[in-house]
């Protein structure tokens, strides 16, 4: 009686289990097939571009805010809310080179039903150019003198000076077009208390604002004033931020929570274990970002106080292109690559990357480690060891160079691994980090940014928007050298100055054909690397990750990783 | 003197420590190396981002940018707090204080993090108080069992191991090996019918557990040794030997004198709950007030840290003022010399 008692509760408990088991795997976080979730670790805080030019809130607005003109995977700009993109074969960029003229698309609409006009291309441009807004993107509009609307469809861009590359203003995911009519009470002063439009702007793209939550998530409904018919394919989108890249990538490669995760900067082992599981596949793109060294040419000794690394005082040592060459030739970049990014690296010996027709050969030596040439030519520039103690020098000067970078756990394994090397050919390192809020920050009270340049030696990244990189190889001129006079702001970290460089540089700022400028950029490229100012490491890709069963997905380096999202859908099983 | 006269001093005083921490806190954050404009990429040109920050009031000098935060902070905020309330006008339409980040205010954000925080640390510390308490007084009244020695072994174990291992653990158990669980928390997930209620608690049980587990076992050790120490007491024996039996020995004669060091640490511990669990937060996405005080810190946008920090300090000291309250509650000869 007792035991027949006992089979029966015991079975009715294991059918319970099973079936509570059953409803369990049934709802396990799979998302509904109408709903794209995307993490994006980096948890969007606003959705004007305008206001802030991080990436995870200008790819988030381009969910919603779209330009003119996008720059498609292969570098070639597309017509986007513009018929076709104006140039001078087909009229749209006048003679002089002073004008441009863009044709709104027929029939374009904002999501909230109302007309999209060339009111609202002008408005755009006064709203960031606009005094007291602080706006992220105003040299995207550097050079407009005005912009005038002729008829409804049409935006003619004046620029103050002929302009070969006008493509700068309303291309690509930093300068969208904002509704005039949304947009126009938050022109300052009014502006502080816009809250409620920055973080639901209205907009052409495929996909409109539901829910936002600031440095959380945000829930996106499809646009049903979208411009191609059947699309966007998903009906919804929630868009969710929090967390690291690791909880990201397992969302979308273990647990299949998620069908797309942005900006997977996780050791290259761990990355590819976690995508061996099969549910999901690793995006990556190569653009312009690029992880190199630059090199003090002057001296950062604190004896020189205020003129502390200005250029009245040459660097002592690196000064000498021998042992910038011999600091160059001692780096295996194939070894950083594969400790640092794996598949998302690659081996460069520039630093501009790509657009592919802009990056030069010129400097290919670099790709292989040559430890016994730079010794031979530390010793030809009269660097040796008199003292037996594995450090060269000179004059009573030891080559102890100091070495410094911001704190992430890739940039301390550069680090540790440089120094190993350079200890090879008798060059002394003494490695610092700093906090990247701080190092990167523009503080003139803070010694330690890396405008500064309190050290010999120093590594970050940097990269351009877009695909023309004439503003971009400004940052070398003399004039950009920061200064105690200009409160050390200014680009030109090595504080390179050279004639010849500006030269080019203005040049190429009137270079009109596209084989020019190539050769332009391949020269002004070619003349920082190959004297060894700055040392090129590695060409960083974005990398994301994909589930298996999404399609569409066109991972762009130059645009928005969300460009063409509204033709996203699920691959049919 | 009266209790509620000395309760009346202890909020003035808890008034001057506000104002001190207020001082502290945004010196503290002004000397702090560290630049909001290092998130902006450096393709942005130096003297946009020089636009950028007058934008955001940071060309005032110091003492300008205390004194409109404090004026913000005690005035604009509650009267914009009552005009929601009230729909009056009382504010003004006056600049409130806004995230750098955002550009929206700090206090739209705070309340946008405070519903998940609330359901998941909240609901956590209830779990995790409402396990501790038993636990601890049935150790302490069977102390040196076998329950005992087990009750110890696990609470201690329970305390050493940090939430980021507990929690990645349970992840790769329940989401990623058996599947029945969510690792991440939806936050724009709406309770409306019974369904909705069962997806809620499906994705706060792996949390919830990460974080209750601490609590319990914090709790259940200060329970154990508060209610041991009163066990042994003369009045206790007495009580005992009066015949008493034993349930109402324990829960007249010893639980009320040993709640009160209890109590203090449940109340100091609240605050805590407010101030999200910036670990378990993290690990569950569940983004919560310890997300946006970690993003926020890293973003250096300062109006959130120094904001968010000094409700903290609020919490703090009326907890501190509960526990003073609820102490004399339980024993009338506190506060009685006043």
């Amino acid at each position: 009686m007792i035991i027949k008692r006992a089979v029966a509760v015991l079975s009715a408990v294991s059918i319970l289990a099973i079936s509570a088991t059953e409803a369990l795997a049934e709802a396990s976080g799979k998302p509904p097939d109408d709903r794209l979730t995307i993490v994006s670790w980096q948890a969007p805080s606003t959705l004007n571009p305008y206001l802030s030019a991080g990436a995870k809130d200008v790819e988030a607005a381009s969910l919603v805010l779209e330009p003119l003109a996008r720059i498609a995977p292969d570098g070639q700009l597309v017509a986007w809310l513009a018929e076709e993109i104006p140039t001078r074969a087909n009229g749209g960029q006048s003679a002089d080179l002073k004008s441009l003229t863009w044709r709104l698309r027929d029939g374009l609409s904002w999501s909230d039903g109302s007309a999209v006009t060339a009111q609202d291309v002008a408005f755009t441009w006064r709203y960031c150019t606009a005094e007291g807004l602080g706006c992220a993107q105003a040299a995207k509009f550097d050079g407009i003198e005005d912009i005038e609307t002729p008829d409804a469809r049409t935006a003619v861009i004046r620029f103050a000076a002929p302009r070969p590359n006008p493509y700068s203003a309303f291309v690509g995911a930093q300068s969208p077009i904002l509704q005039r009519a949304q947009f126009a009470p938050c022109l300052p002063p009014q502006g502080t208390d816009c809250a409620t439009v920055n973080f639901a702007p209205v907009g052409t793209g495929p996909f409109m604002v539901a829910e936002f939550r600031p440095n959380d998530v945000i829930r996106l409904a499809a646009n049903p004033q979208y411009r191609t018919p059947a699309q966007p394919v998903f009906g919804e989108v929630v868009l969710k931020g929090g967390g690291d890249a690791e909880s990201a990538a397992r969302a979308v490669f273990q647990t299949g929570e998620a069908d797309y995760a942005t900006n997977l900067q996780l050791a290259p082992d761990m990355l590819s274990r976690m995508a061996g599981g099969g549910t999901g596949v690793i995006e990556t793109a190569f653009g312009p970002l690029v992880e190199y060294i630059s090199l003090n040419l002057t001296d950062p000794d604190p004896v020189h106080g205020p003129a502390r690394a200005t250029p009245a005082h040459p660097h002592p040592v690196l000064s000498d292109a021998r042992v910038r060459k011999a600091l160059s030739l001692a780096l295996d970049r194939a070894a950083l690559v594969e400790i640092g990014y794996g598949a998302a690296g690659r081996v460069t010996c520039n630093i501009v990357v790509a657009p592919e027709h802009f990056a030069s050969t010129a400097n290919d030596g670099c790709k292989t480690q040559d430890i016994e040439a730079a010794r031979a030519l530390l010793a030809e520039a009269g660097w040796h060891d008199s003292d037996a103690d594995g450090i060269r020098d000179k004059d009573g000067r030891a080559l102890t160079l100091s070495f410094q970078t911001s704190t992430n756990r890739v940039r301390q394994d550069f680090q540790a691994i440089i120094k190993h090397w350079w200890a090879q050919i008798g060059v002394g390192t003494e490695l610092r980090n700093i906090n990247a809020s701080v190092f990167f920050g523009s503080d003139p009270a803070s010694p330690d940014t890396f405008q500064k340049f309190h050290a010999d030696v120093q590594m970050f990244a940097s990269m351009f928007d877009g695909t023309d990189p004439e503003a971009f190889l400004r940052n070398w001129r003399c004039d950009r050298i920061p200064s105690p006079e200009n409160g050390w702001q200014g680009s030109n970290i090595p504080r390179l100055c050279d004639a010849g460089y500006d030269a080019l540089t203005d040049r190429l700022e009137h270079a009109a054909t596209p084989q020019e400028r190539a050769g332009l950029v391949r020269a002004l490229n070619d003349r920082l690397v190959t004297d060894h100012v700055l040392l090129p490491l590695v060409a960083r890709g974005r990398v994301s990750g994909r589930a298996q069963g999404l399609a569409g997905v066109e991972i762009n380096p130059w645009d928005s990783e969300f460009w063409n999202i509204a033709q996203w859908h699920r691959r049919a099983e | 003197m009266t209790p509620g006269s000395g309760l009346l001093g202890g909020a003035g005083r808890a008034s001057v420590t506000l104002l001190i921490f207020a001082v502290a806190i945004f010196a503290l954050m002004e000397l702090a190396p560290g630049d909001p404009m290092a998130q902006v990429p450096l393709s942005v040109p130096d003297e946009v981002k020089q636009e950028m920050r007058r934008a955001l009031g940071l060309g005032e000098p110091a003492y300008v940018r205390f004194g409109l935060w404090l004026w913000q902070l005690c005035v604009i905020e509650p009267l914009t707090g009552l005009d929601a309330l009230l729909g009056t006008q009382l504010a003004g339409g006056q600049s409130r204080i806004l995230s750098w980040q955002a550009r929206a205010p700090v206090m739209q954000i705070v309340a946008s993090h405070l519903p998940q925080t609330l359901w998941v640390v909240g609901l956590a510390y209830v779990v995790g108080v409402a396990i501790a308490l038993p636990l601890g007084i049935c150790q302490a009244w069977r102390q040196h069992s076998v329950f005992d020695r087990a009750g110890t072994a696990v609470t201690m174990l329970a305390y050493s191991v940090p939430p980021f291992l507990s929690g990645v653990v349970l992840i790769a158990v329940f989401s990623v090996w058996l599947g029945w669980l969510p690792s991440i928390y939806d936050t724009t997930h709406r309770v409306e019918d019974w369904s909705d209620l069962w997806v809620q608690a499906r994705q706060m049980i792996l949390p919830v557990a990460v974080l209750s587990i601490q609590t319990t076992a914090l709790i259940a050790r200060y329970t154990r040794a508060a209610v041991l120490e009163n066990l042994r007491m003369d009045h206790v024996r007495t009580a005992r030997s009066k015949g008493l039996s034993e349930a109402s020995v324990l829960a007249r004669h010893v639980l009320r004198q040993s709640m009160i060091p209890v109590v203090t640490v449940i109340a100091l511990g609240l605050p805590q709950v407010f101030g999200g669990a910036v670990v378990t937060e993290q690990i569950f996405l569940v983004n919560g007030l310890g997300h946006l005080l970690i993003s926020s810190i890293e973003a250096n946008d300062l109006p959130v840290v120094r904001t968010v920090t000094f409700l903290m300090a609020v919490l703090i000291v009326l907890a501190n003022l509960a526990a003073d309250v609820t102490c004399r509650l339980l024993d009338p000869r506190i506060g009685a010399h006043d």
